[in-house]
């Protein structure tokens, strides 16, 4: 095995990508008719309060079963296959909506939605987890949750409502998302 | 038709500058050199070595209000952030990797292709995997109904492109050499010429969005947002080569371009357990 490569840095996305990353039907998941079609959204804002019209963010989960899913098809939807993956622009007012399925976990394991997100002014991608309302049991055992003081582990809470699933993203500032490292980086 | 400048002053979301401070674009760029050089003084100085860029990096204006104050919390990869979304053939065509037949005619501009390998921090290939490109046209001028940069837009090109990497990990496109373009950063601020890559690698942690530099570019030490990037060594890893053995006979130049992934933990024998 060679030794370790030094990684090529990453750079901002810029504000140009609108016309290139985005394309037909990226953030259903399953098409919105889905008689199990959830909704995660949100708004993302900044320092300021001010919402960020200029980001992207791009959803990875499991299936409904907890199960990794790997199959082509997150680009030309066909409508049937699920694919746990799935890309959002915000609007001006910063919001995003995904339409996906509530994803499962894997035993004893605390379910969330992994994301990622770009914008101009963002040097590098951020990730982070939206975790879903569940067994307090479940969030507490959670590596990532048991290691947060409470204000900083709200940050990583989606909220349910009868549509789905809410959370939003703070850049900066008071009520700042939690944003991740994982080892290797 | 309104002059150019009068189409640039009203460009809300072409306007990089901070919006709270309305002076940043009156900014020099001798000022935003200096602001540029102090800070990669102090990294020199730290003994520290950064490979990535900074998030809080005020000669980018637009960081300011953006990036995270509070430290990136470590994890450790869940089972999701252990694999990367898969991407096939149903997903892209092989006529998306090149830029210069999209419309029916042909681009203005220097023909070129770029390749380049997609490896893993262990140096291995990341096979079948999606990258993505964007680009302005030779003019400096992005096919974006944001971008008022008065210089034409070309009717036969688009300047985004998609590939599937092959089992050594390679891509490649054949596109026009893009353009440098001015942006509202700091007065009389241009971006180098570049390509926008978005990568994926075989774990999610690997995500990647990048740009591609051109060698020799006299605006590299100019530019806070490859700079942005304080290390000079990594700041090269982000510039391509010329490679004469990429140039073809009476039809385009060739540039190489390798991209490393951050490492990767889940092993082949994984992949074979998981199959």
């Amino acid at each position: 095995m060679s030794p370790g490569l030094p990684p090529t840095p990453g750079q901002t996305v810029g504000p140009f990508f609108g016309y290139a990353l985005p394309y037909d039907r990226d953030s259903e998941l399953v098409p919105p008719g889905h008689p199990r079609a959830v909704r995660l959204y949100g708004r993302v804002t900044d320092g300021a309060g001010q919402p960020v019209p200029d980001a992207l963010l791009e959803l990875w989960q499991l299936d409904e079963a907890g199960s990794v899913v790997q199959q082509e098809g997150s680009l030309r939807r066909d409508g049937w296959t699920f694919t746990g993956w799935g890309r959002a622009s915000t609007d001006d007012t910063g919001s995003y909506t995904f339409t996906t399925l509530k994803p499962g976990a894997e035993p004893s394991k605390a379910a969330f939605f992994a994301i990622t997100v770009f914008a101009r002014g963002l040097p590098d991608r951020l990730f982070t987890r939206a975790y879903l309302p569940q067994d307090a049991a479940l969030l507490d055992a959670d590596p990532l949750l048991s290691s947060l003081p409470e204000p900083e582990r709200a940050t990583l809470m989606s909220q349910s409502d009868e549509g789905g699933f809410r959370f939003d993203i703070v850049l900066q500032g008071e009520g700042e998302t939690v944003f991740l490292r994982y080892r290797g980086h | 038709m309104t002059s150019p400048s009068a189409e640039a002053t009203t460009a809300e979301t072409f306007d990089h500058a901070l919006p709270t401070d309305s002076d940043s674009a009156a900014t020099s760029q001798a000022v935003i050199t200096a602001e540029i050089q102090e800070i990669e003084a102090g990294y020199r100085a730290s003994g520290v070595v950064e490979l990535q860029p900074r998030l809080d990096y005020p000669p980018y204006r637009s960081t300011i209000l953006r990036h995270p104050t509070k430290d990136l919390r470590h994890a450790d990869p869940e089972t999701i952030e252990l694999w990367a979304p898969c991407f096939g053939h149903r997903d892209v065509h092989a006529i998306e990797a090149d830029l210069t037949i999209q419309r029916g005619g042909e681009p203005i501009g220097e023909r070129m292709v770029v390749t380049g390998r997609v490896l893993d921090g262990e140096g291995r290939p990341v096979r079948g995997q999606l990258v993505e490109i964007w680009q302005a046209n030779a003019g400096g001028r992005y096919l974006h109904k944001r971008d008022q940069h008065p210089s034409p837009i070309d009717p036969n090109f688009t300047g985004v492109g998609r590939c599937l990497t092959r089992p050594d990990g390679s891509y490649r496109f054949t596109t026009i050499k893009p353009g440098p373009y001015p942006w509202k950063n700091h007065r009389n601020a241009w971006r180098p010429a570049h390509i926008h890559f978005s990568l994926f690698g075989t774990e999610f942690t690997q995500r990647m969005i990048t740009q591609m530099y051109f060698p020799g570019d006299p605006l590299f030490l100019l530019d806070p947002i490859l700079q942005t990037v304080v290390d000079a060594h990594a700041r090269d890893r982000l510039v391509a080569r010329y490679d004469h053995d990429v140039s073809q006979h009476e039809w385009n130049t060739g540039y190489r371009w390798d991209i490393v992934l951050t490492g990767r933990r889940r092993t082949p024998m994984d992949e074979e357990d998981a199959a």
